[in-house]
Parts: structure tokens; sequence; C-alpha cells
């Protein structure tokens, strides 16, 4: 017998009596009001910070003026011209040298400050892990407002690879002590932007979705 | 890693300990971190009104899960293969262990980069691949410093909790370099960036464990904080999935009820810095997901013990036990130690972790925090049994039991036993009461002893009316 067929069988023969229903998931009330003002609190307590900006148009000067001229940048997302593209690399330890990657997140979580980014924002997986940065856009109105209504979502599925990043890297491994910047990127930025290029199979309000 | 040297003998838990007490600044730390996490994971639970039903709807998710395992597997197969996933089966550690080697050959891989997993430790993974000619970069920092000081993890979330900065900056000093006199945790953190990113960038393959199983969406979820992990699974062409078959979800919206309490239990954060989900290789990479039973099997049937399989290991047990913060994981001499520990581990050799069950007040504090309900104070208690009659118990301990029983079990001897210890605590010289005779005396006051019994006092104060 394959180790496959005896683990299933033995499973099968050594289930415990009793009957154990699925339970139905309950929604409980969530997060009221002000999403972005709770996404911007509680992703600060994981150390991650948010930027607005007074309109659309001050993105670019924005990041130039952050990031400064000299710095090795790429981004993932088609909406800024001005940055070399992530896309054009085949190879994900390419990224090595990157000082901070520029992505958009599909959606941002408020209950917990995190942002949904998928193998299609990313592109390039690793430019959210080796870059020593991350700039994260986010569109103000695409904040859902709970964990668990994340996961009604099918944007999971949407891809291979989907990770709900919470802030930049972190460590408490030596006594506790909390460092930000462990592995992956030292620090997580979000800026408060809508989208210029909006994808018309998605709403462009994720409570509504 | 194996934790213990002689298989063939029970661990000798209090003996561990009592080195581990003798150890002042390690054990004032140890206790007092552990207990930090404790009180965050209450803090974040006193903002979740529904906090205790989702700790009911967890358990009663997985134990739905757990009853009919064998139909959600096939279904997660199904649906992990679909998405280009070779899923491997592997009834034990051995089988495990020659699946991963035979990825490794079959690439002509030397180098592995892998992330934290309890299962490898438990399938005592990398002596085997070492012996092999593998080398295995562990990248996550807790289990990169026990590695490089060829320790077992000493918890199952911070493997290096035990250590204070000074044994950290000692540890890399002699391994991979630095000055062995800067303690400052920035500066170790930052140097195991730098010698570790590099590792994992060569990497050949890539390995992680498991959070959960999505039966529904054939999802792997890996939830970590360091980005080691998907580092280690996103750079190499390979990446490989060590998991337990009791990691097993039914749904997607499931996670909407585990990822709410994962982390709060476990470190006190709402939740960790990465909750990544891993359904399919990369373009022009490979995905192989191993499936681990492992001892799993012959759990689920055992009446008592299965619900120990609804574990998300996520620490609490531990963090709250007062032997365990008191003794250090390490003294457990087992791949999990605490409470869960002291309940799983029986399950693979009961005569070699006969001491564990006993490691425990019985206070309940375990079963208390356990996010998904695991009545683990009542198996340790039964556990307890099993040991006993099994005759598995020290010499002395059955004995002292066995007299124990015999005088509660008699009014007469109980007034007897017990008037004579009062006499004992009151009148006997502190070098007879203090001596190895009195195991109750052993670092600590005896408490005062009253004049008189409470049977005697109620028969003077509330005497029986016939």
């Amino acid at each position: 017998m394959s180790a496959r067929e005896d683990i299933l069988a033995r499973l099968r023969e050594r289930r415990p009596d009793g009957e154990f229903p699925l339970p139905v998931l309950p929604s409980f009330p969530g997060i009221e009001g002000d999403l972005v003002a709770a996404f911007q609190q509680n992703l600060a307590a994981m150390g991650g910070q948010c930027v607005h900006l007074p309109d659309r148009e001050a993105l670019d000067p924005f990041l130039c003026a952050r990031l400064g001229a000299s710095r090795l940048i790429r981004t993932s997302t088609d909406e800024l011209p001005g940055f070399a593209r992530t896309d054009a690399v085949t190879d994900p330890r390419d990224l090595e040298n990157v000082h901070t990657g520029i992505v958009r997140a599909r959606f941002g979580v408020a209950e917990t400050g995190s942002l949904f980014l998928s193998g299609r924002e990313l592109q390039v997986n690793t430019i959210a892990y080796l870059a020593q940065h991350l700039v994260v856009l986010l569109d103000p109105a695409a904040i859902v407002p709970g964990i668990a209504d994340a996961y009604l979502r099918d944007d999971f599925t949407s891809t291979n690879y989907v990770s709900l990043m919470t802030g930049p890297s972190a460590t408490a491994d030596i006594e506790g002590v909390m460092i930000r910047g462990a592995q992956g990127v030292r620090s997580l930025t979000v800026v408060f932007a809508k989208p210029i290029f909006t994808d018309p199979t998605r709403p462009a309000d994720a409570r509504q979705a | 890693m194996s934790a213990g040297t002689d298989k063939t003998k029970p661990v000798d838990h209090a003996g561990a300990a009592a080195a581990f007490v003798a150890d002042t600044p390690h054990l004032a730390f140890h206790d007092r971190r552990l207990w930090e996490l404790r009180q965050k994971r209450d803090g974040q639970m006193h903002v979740i009104p529904e906090w205790q039903e989702l700790r009911s709807l967890a358990s009663a998710i997985k134990e739905h899960t757990l009853s009919r395992l064998a139909d959600y597997l096939e279904q997660f197969e199904a649906q992990a293969k679909a998405r280009g996933v070779t899923v491997h089966w592997a009834r034990n550690a051995e089988e495990h262990n020659a699946t991963v080697l035979r990825i490794m050959r079959e690439h002509k891989a030397k180098t592995l980069a892998k992330s934290k997993s309890m299962l490898t430790e438990e399938c005592e993974m990398a002596p085997f691949l070492e012996r092999h000619g593998i080398t295995i970069t562990e990248t996550d920092l807790g289990e990169r410093i026990q590695q490089l000081d060829g320790q077992a993890p000493s918890h199952i979330v911070v493997p290096a909790v035990h250590k204070l900065r000074e044994d950290v900056a000692r540890v890399f000093a002699r391994t991979i370099g630095g000055d062995p006199n800067n303690a400052d945790p920035n500066a170790l953190a930052e140097h195991a960036r730098v010698t570790t990113r590099p590792l994992m960038l060569d990497a050949d393959i890539g390995m992680t464990g498991a959070n959960f199983l999505v039966a529904e969406t054939g999802a792997v979820v890996v939830c970590t904080n360091e980005g080691n992990a998907d580092l280690s699974a996103n750079i190499p062409k390979v990446h490989i999935v060590s998991a337990g078959i009791e990691k097993l979800i039914p749904r997607q919206a499931d996670l909407g009820v585990f990822i709410r309490l994962l982390s709060r239990s476990a470190l006190g954060s709402p939740i960790t810095q990465y909750t990544s989900h891993f359904r399919g290789p990369r373009a022009g990479a490979e995905m192989h997901i191993i499936l681990v039973d492992n001892g799993r099997s012959q759990r689920l049937g055992e009446e008592d013990f299965w619900p120990s399989l609804k574990c998300i290991r996520c620490g609490a047990c531990m963090n709250t036990c007062p032997v365990y913060r008191r003794s250090g994981g390490l003294s457990y001499g087992a791949v999990y130690s605490g409470p869960i520990g002291a309940i799983i581990n029986p399950s693979y050799d009961p005569m070699r972790y006969s001491t564990l069950p006993f490691a425990s007040t019985l206070n309940g504090s375990c079963t208390s925090v356990c996010p998904v309900k695991i009545n683990i104070h009542d198996q340790l208690y039964k556990w307890r049994r099993v040991i006993a009659e099994r005759g598995l118990l020290p010499k002395n301990k059955a004995l002292s039991l066995r007299i124990a029983g015999y005088v509660l079990a008699s009014p007469r001897l109980y007034r007897l036993a017990t008037g004579a210890a009062r006499m004992a605590v009151r009148h006997l010289p502190r070098a007879l009461l203090y001596s190895k005779l009195n195991s109750w005396g052993r670092d600590r006051e005896v408490p005062a002893a009253p004049k008189e019994s409470f049977a005697a006092w109620a028969a003077r104060n509330r005497p029986v009316k016939r």
C-alpha cells in the first residue's frame, strides 16, 4: 500500500466517534466609522507608517523627494512611469540591491493595518522582501474592516501567491527587543493614493465587493 | 536535533530544571519575558469582544476537520495538484526525510534555506540531511541562534528565549564572527541579517513549514514576522513545504477565525508581519508539499488524547505555565516542550517522556489560554494515569503515591498522618525539617502548622447534633 493510501485508510479507521458539525461562521460587528484612521493606527502598532498627500499629482514629487535620485528604486505598478519597473527582471535575486520597492496593494485591512499584495501586484515577489524599504500605494477607499471580511473575498484565489503584509519585517528573538528590519524590508510606508488606472473588472470600493 | 542523549531512559526533567533554576539571571529573564507575552496576549484578547466565541469556533472547526481528515486531505491534494504542486505523503519521519533528500538529489541541490518548522525538528531532518552532504541554513533568527549553538529550539515560537543577549553575542563570535563583547540586540540582529541573506540568495532549495492548509483552495498558509520564510520560498527555484496532516482547515473563510487568534495568542500582536498564502509554484519554479503523519493517525484513534491534534502551535500554554517559565524548554528533553509538549511527547514514547505529564501543577491555566480549547490539564492528568498503569513511574514516586492512596482512603489513617505532620512541622528541628527527607521543604519555607486540625476545631465549635 502506498503511504498515501495507508495514511488515509488509518485516518478513516481511527476517526473519532461522534458528530462534529462544521460551524456556520457568524458575522461579528467589526470596526465602524473611519476605516482609514483605524488602519493607520493599527499599522503604526506593527511598525508601519502612513502618508496622506493633498492630491494624486503630489505623488511623484513626494516619492522623488523622499527617495532621492541616487537610490536604486523599482516599482511594480504601471502608474509611476518615472521609475524603473520590476517586470523587466527575470531572476528574483536581481532585486537584491534595490533600495526601495514601490508597489500598490489591492486592498487594506483596518483591524490589523494589513496590506493585500499578491503575485499580480508584486510581479516579482521578492521586491517586497529583498528591497531595503517598501512603499505601498493604497486607495483609501479600498480598506475592509476586518480580517474575516478579507477572507470572504475571492482575491485570495486569483494568484498562486498572496501575502497580507503588516508593517516591515521584524524580530524580537533576542531578549524580546523589537527590531524592525529582520530579513525583509526595514521600513514600510503606506501612501494613500487613488489608482490612476482602474481595473474595470474590480470595484474601486472594496467595501462594496 | 534530538534534545536528549540516552533515549532508553526517562527524561530527567526535574534534574534539568534544577540546573536552570540555579542560574538566577537566566531564570529571572525567562520567567519575566514569557509572562510579558502572556500579558500582551491578554491585552489583545480584551479588545476583541467575540474572543471566547472565536475560541469555540476554532475548536469546533478543528474537531470537525479531524473527524473527516481523510476527506479534507484528498480535497486539499486535488486542489494543490490542479495548481501544479507535487504532493508527497510520508508515514513517518524516515519517509519525510527520504522525500526531502530525493527532491534535493533530483535537482543536484547542495544547500537548503529553511524557515521555522517544528515538524522538521520532530523528524530530525537536519542531522539526516547533513549526513548526506546537504548544508542547511536556519533563517529564522531564533532558530539560527540555536542551530549555530548546536541546541534544539527551547520554545516553539521564540526558539532562543532562554538565552540572554550576551549568550547570543558569544555564539555569533564563535561561529559567524562578530565582537563577543558587543551584546547590543540591534547589532546582533543586523549581523544575522547580513550573514543570512546571502545564504538565502545562494540556496538551491527553500523550505517552509505550514501553519494552515486550506482544503477548499489548496493554500499553504505561513505566518511569520522576519520575512525569512517568504525569501526562502520566493528566491530558489524549488519550494518544499513540510506539513503535518493535522494542519488542515476546510474553508478559506475559516482563516478569518484562526488568523485572528494565532498571533494574538502567540506573541500578543494582532497579526504576524507576514501572513502568506502559497497555492502553486511561481512561473518556472517548482513547489512540493510533503504531508506527514508521523504518529498523528495513531493519536487520532486515542479517545482521551486526540484533541491535542487541534493544536495550532501558538505557545500560549507554555508562556502561561509556571513550571515551563521556571524550568526552560530544554529541560523537557523533547521537541515539544511546556504543557502541549507534555501531552504530545508521551504518545510517541511513553517511557522516555513519562516524567513530563508530572511537570505541571494542574492549575489549568494552559487550558484557559488555549485558542483551540484543548483540554490540556485534563490530558496531563490522564497521561499520569496511563503512565502509572503501565508501571512507568519511578519507584519512589510509585511507592509514595501508593502510600498516599492508602492513607487518603482511610479517615482514621488520614487523621493520624495529618496529626503527625502538624506535630513534625511545629516541633522538629530545622536541620531535620529542611533535610533531603522532606521534598516540600526544598527551596521554600514550610507554612506554619496550626495548633489543631480543622476536624478538631469543627468538633469543638460546630458539634453535629444527632
